[in-house]
């Protein structure tokens, strides 16, 4: 079987600062990390894994993403994929999810195309079910594991509100996200670092994916940020350091007096 | 575009109920359709669903449109959507709003990608610009907001998140028109199926994104046996319990409970975080609540930079006088 594991570069810390001229934030010079929830579904497709099967790390970015696509194959993968093209830059999910399936189509057989939960800088998952539904295929989202696959069938079990449910479906699927609830992102040792240097690696530009090149990059971004800014700062509050009593008591009237109770 | 009229809002039902962000959404649709002079319609998909429609005769809706089949007892990605897209072809709304649930976040991008149209996810708040939607979200860790727009397509679509906007008030009856949608949908054409559902969380309590207020243990807490101290707590206040991941992984709670980036985001009016240090990853699934009241026996905890109201000391000795303050303080009202 084949699986593909799309992955994204994120900034290392949301802590960033704004193009004044643009609504954007400024990502020159800004150390990048894989996206963990990336590496968590990566190292998920790792497990499940048997003999004979085959993944593929892709992400679409510029040749800094490269760092990011060979820890991918230190942690595992068979082969990455780099989108790389002036004329993906600025994409929204429109345009990335459009880039993905096009690449997709691509590769052409796949088994199970894995997305991570979403991305920790603008986060809004939706990438997975776009690529699920422009490729019509199946998809499942908040997954908690995946119990049985086989050739052309899976079973997952997935998060509801309620509890779980047990979702069976055909192959291939959308794995859009499993979010974990303790991860530590595993580092690779050195040999898995240095054997990954040799595994194959190609760059696609747009030109190689086909597709329709009007709904790539920012001329087929369909939203717009109008404005970037701050949220407004919470008041300083205030922390009591009275013994237990006392401090119950002063808590209890500044609740009463600010009516939160 | 210019054909595109209307606000339609999803509701989404949890058992046999409305989900209340469902009534939130519509609160701020109705906010909308009065700025762009347009309708406010409710979509209900589901088996049994019919009769809720006279739930919504008293929100000033001007159309509901029911696709009722037992089909659509369980949520399937595949059917929803195909019938969604199928609806929205034929009716052409101008905006399209679903609660940022579980099941809105699923369904909403795939249906966005079919209509080839842009979508907001996690929306705090919506507001009329010169006809377009402006779609506010926190976005880089809730460093930042972003003002989103939809400027050359249609239908403009968002999620909103739950909690956040004004419930929509019960207005006089009105008789809103019901559009009956037929189905098409051939059960053995189904790539999907649920096969089992496992019940894990009390069908009473209400999600946690949902709750007014919210009462959280960490690792603080130090074991299964000691959340009953926060349970008991979370009673007097008639509060969901929530959990830092700390106190997830260590198996004290269900992870249906867990707060912060890999759990759920949450946005209550009174989050009361106890024995919680407050890492980034707790911070951001809470830290936009509306009062945060935090206790803990380490005063240099970042908890405490964003409560409103901290004591430092052992929960275990503060969180019983609370209870107690508050069952006295509750009794009296």
């Amino acid at each position: 079987m084949r699986f593909i594991v799309c992955v994204k570069q994120v900034p290392e810390s949301n802590d960033l600062k704004i193009d004044p001229n643009a609504n954007r934030v400024l990502k020159k010079g800004v150390s990048t990390i894989i996206n963990f929830f990336d590496q968590f579904v990566l190292e998920e497709a790792s497990k499940i894994r048997k003999e004979g099967d085959e993944i593929i790390a892709i992400s679409m970015g510029d040749s800094e993403t490269k760092s990011t696509l060979m820890r991918c194959l230190a942690l595992g993968a068979d082969k990455a994929i780099l989108l790389n093209d002036e004329k993906f830059l600025e994409s929204d999910t429109f345009g990335t999810s459009n880039i993905l399936a096009a690449a997709l189509k691509k590769i052409g057989d796949y088994d199970i195309i894995f997305c991570g939960n979403s991305s920790l800088d603008t986060g809004s998952g939706q990438v997975g079910p776009e690529i699920a539904e422009r490729l019509d295929l199946p998809q499942v989202t908040y997954t908690e594991s995946i119990e049985n696959v086989e050739i052309g069938k899976i079973k997952i079990k997935v998060q509801t509100d309620e509890g779980y449910s047990i979702i069976e479906s055909e192959l291939p699927l959308v794995i859009a996200g499993i979010p974990p609830s303790y991860y530590q992102p595993s580092i690779p040792p050195l040999p898995k670092i240095i054997a990954a240097q040799k595994k194959p690696f190609e760059v696609w530009n747009a030109e190689d994916i086909k597709g329709d090149k009007s709904k790539f990059g920012s001329a087929g971004s369909l939203i717009k940020i109008i404005k970037l800014y701050k949220p407004p700062k919470r008041e300083q509050g205030i922390v009591i350091t009275d013994e237990p009593k006392a401090a119950i008591e002063k808590l209890m009237e500044l609740l009463n007096k600010d009516k939160v109770i | 575009m210019a054909d595109n009229k209307d606000i339609w809002v999803f509701i989404e039902f949890k058992k046999n109920s409305i989900r209340g962000v469902s009534f939130e959404i519509i609160g701020k649709a109705k906010e909308l359709a009065k700025k762009s002079n347009e309708k406010v319609c409710v979509v209900l998909l589901g088996s049994n669903v019919s009769k809720f429609c006279e739930d919504f005769s008293y929100h000033g809706i001007d159309r509901i449109y029911l696709c009722e089949d037992s089909i659509l007892g369980e949520y399937l990605t595949e059917t929803f959507s195909s019938i969604l897209i199928n609806l929205i072809k034929e009716y052409i709304p101008s905006i399209l709003l679903f609660p940022a649930t579980k099941l809105g976040r699923d369904l909403a991008p795939r249906i966005a990608a079919a209509l080839e149209t842009g979508l907001t996810a996690d929306c705090i708040e919506l507001d009329i610009q010169d006809g377009n939607l402006v779609q506010t979200r926190t976005v880089y860790g809730g460093n930042y907001l972003a003002d989103i727009i939809c400027p050359k397509n249609r239908p403009q679509m968002a999620t909103v998140r739950p909690n956040v906007m004004e419930r929509s008030e019960a207005l006089e009856k009105n008789q809103p028109e019901i559009i009956n949608v037929p189905i098409d949908i051939d059960p053995n054409q189904l790539k999907t199926k649920v096969t089992e559902k496992i019940e894990t969380t009390v069908i009473d309590i209400k999600p946690i994104d949902e709750a007014d207020v919210i009462v959280s243990g960490g690792r603080g807490i130090g074991s299964k046996e000691n959340f009953k101290i926060i349970d008991e707590l979370a009673g007097v206040l008639n509060a969901a319990v929530g959990a830092s991941r700390a106190a997830v992984d260590a198996g004290w709670i269900s992870k249906s409970c867990q707060v912060g980036q890999s759990g759920t985001v949450v946005c209550p009016n009174i989050y009361i975080a106890c024995g919680i240090s407050g890492t980034t990853q707790h911070l951001v699934g809470m830290k936009s609540s509306k009062k945060i009241i935090a206790i803990n026996k380490d005063p240099n905890a970042p908890i405490f930079d964003v409560c409103d109201y901290g004591i430092v000391g052992d929960y275990k000795v503060i969180v019983p006088l609370l209870t107690e303050a508050l069952k006295e303080k509750l009794s009296q009202d």
